[in-house]
């Protein structure tokens, strides 16, 4: 399967909303995608949350599945992510290391976990458009497959005073993202 | 861009109850979020937990820590994802609180995830991912009581978030 890149331009026009809006959705068809990108993100916004269902074609059998990491740009150099996460039976931490341009976000799961479960995540970011600060991703996220899972809070910097116009995804395999795969970017103002 | 995080819902406790339900849940939202301030009746800390109208496998994993520990463990096999309420006599006039997120709650393609922030002074502070096992769509979500009563006071809040 050839995998493709997904992006979305996110500017893209809409009626005037409230104060969390629903800026634009990606959602991942029979072809897969090797990414999913949202650009062009309006700097109108506070705060900037992504809510998501995941699932990737890989077939590791690693028992935490697969690492889903998140990049911003402009970026002016790495970054550096934690992870805070349990496994069903030990709760544990690890980090990205300081040379990084993408961060964690959260596992995912695989071809190896029972069909039809995904994972789930939702990631904020605030003050992404602040020109006066570098900027920290969070995430809260997950997969239960009865009997298998792992949940994680993590957390990384997105070295750049630069506001974020593009937020995108991948897999740290390297893998495509599986059919039914889904990311929606809200705006959130203050 | 269209506005969304809209409230569905409320009910506040008046007389403890075993259980909690919104039903009739519309189909037009993307995710669900049920937001809730919580305590139990019994003296003895409980399970509490969230389900929904869907049958098949139920389990959640979670991520809890004491204020001297974390620790990491799993429900499977029962009827929701489960949660860690203190008891009362520990926490008198302590109220919980319950942030669940119910993803693609209306697709009938995919076993539903969901994600449950639980705190509460005195006891744990708490995060899991839950299985709701089956592909139909949630038209209900509940919230009960594994073994006592939710207390008086309770507040509960479904709210609908709908993507472009």
């Amino acid at each position: 399967m050839i995998g493709s890149l997904i992006g979305i331009i996110a500017s893209s026009g809409g009626a005037v909303g409230g104060d969390y809006e629903s800026i634009a959705t990606v959602t991942v068809g029979s072809g897969g995608a090797s990414s999913v990108v949202f650009s062009s993100i309006p700097s109108t916004y506070k705060h900037l949350q992504i809510r998501y269902i995941s699932r990737t074609a890989s077939t590791n059998a690693n028992p935490e599945g697969d690492l889903l990491l998140v990049y911003g740009d402009p970026h002016a150099g790495n970054g550096y992510s934690h992870l805070l996460y349990g496994t069903g039976s030990t709760a544990a931490a690890t980090n990205s290391g300081a040379s990084s341009y993408s961060q964690y976000a959260s596992y995912t799961t695989t071809a190896s976990q029972t069909s039809s479960v995904f994972a789930a995540g939702i990631l904020d970011v605030l003050d992404y458009s602040n020109t006066n600060k570098l900027k920290t991703w969070r995430t809260l996220g997950g997969w239960d497959a009865n009997g298998s899972g792992f949940i994680s809070l993590s957390s990384g910097i997105h070295n750049d005073t630069n506001a974020i116009t593009s937020i995108g995804f991948g897999m740290n395999s390297g893998a495509n993202f599986a059919q039914y795969s889904s990311f929606a970017l809200y705006g959130i103002k203050g | 861009m269209p506005s969304t995080y809209t409230p569905i819902a409320t009910t506040t406790v008046g007389t403890a109850t075993p259980n909690i339900t919104f039903s009739s849940i519309p189909s037009t939202y993307t995710d669900l979020i049920l937001i809730g301030n919580i305590a139990q009746t019994s003296a003895t800390a409980y399970q509490g937990y969230v389900y929904t109208n869907l049958g098949g496998t139920n389990s959640n994993t979670y991520l809890k820590g004491n204020g001297s520990a974390a620790a990491s463990g799993r429900y499977t096999g029962g009827v929701g994802s489960y949660f860690a309420i203190d008891g009362v006599t520990n926490s008198a006039s302590t109220f919980g609180t319950l942030i669940c997120h119910i993803m693609n709650y209306a697709n009938t393609t995919t076993y539903k995830t969901n994600l449950i922030r639980y705190s509460e002074a005195g006891k744990d502070v708490e995060a899991s991912v839950g299985l709701f096992g089956s592909t139909s769509a949630i038209t209900s979500v509940s919230v009960g009581m594994q073994v006592s009563n939710i207390a008086v006071g309770s507040t509960f809040t479904l709210y609908g978030v709908k993507s472009a």
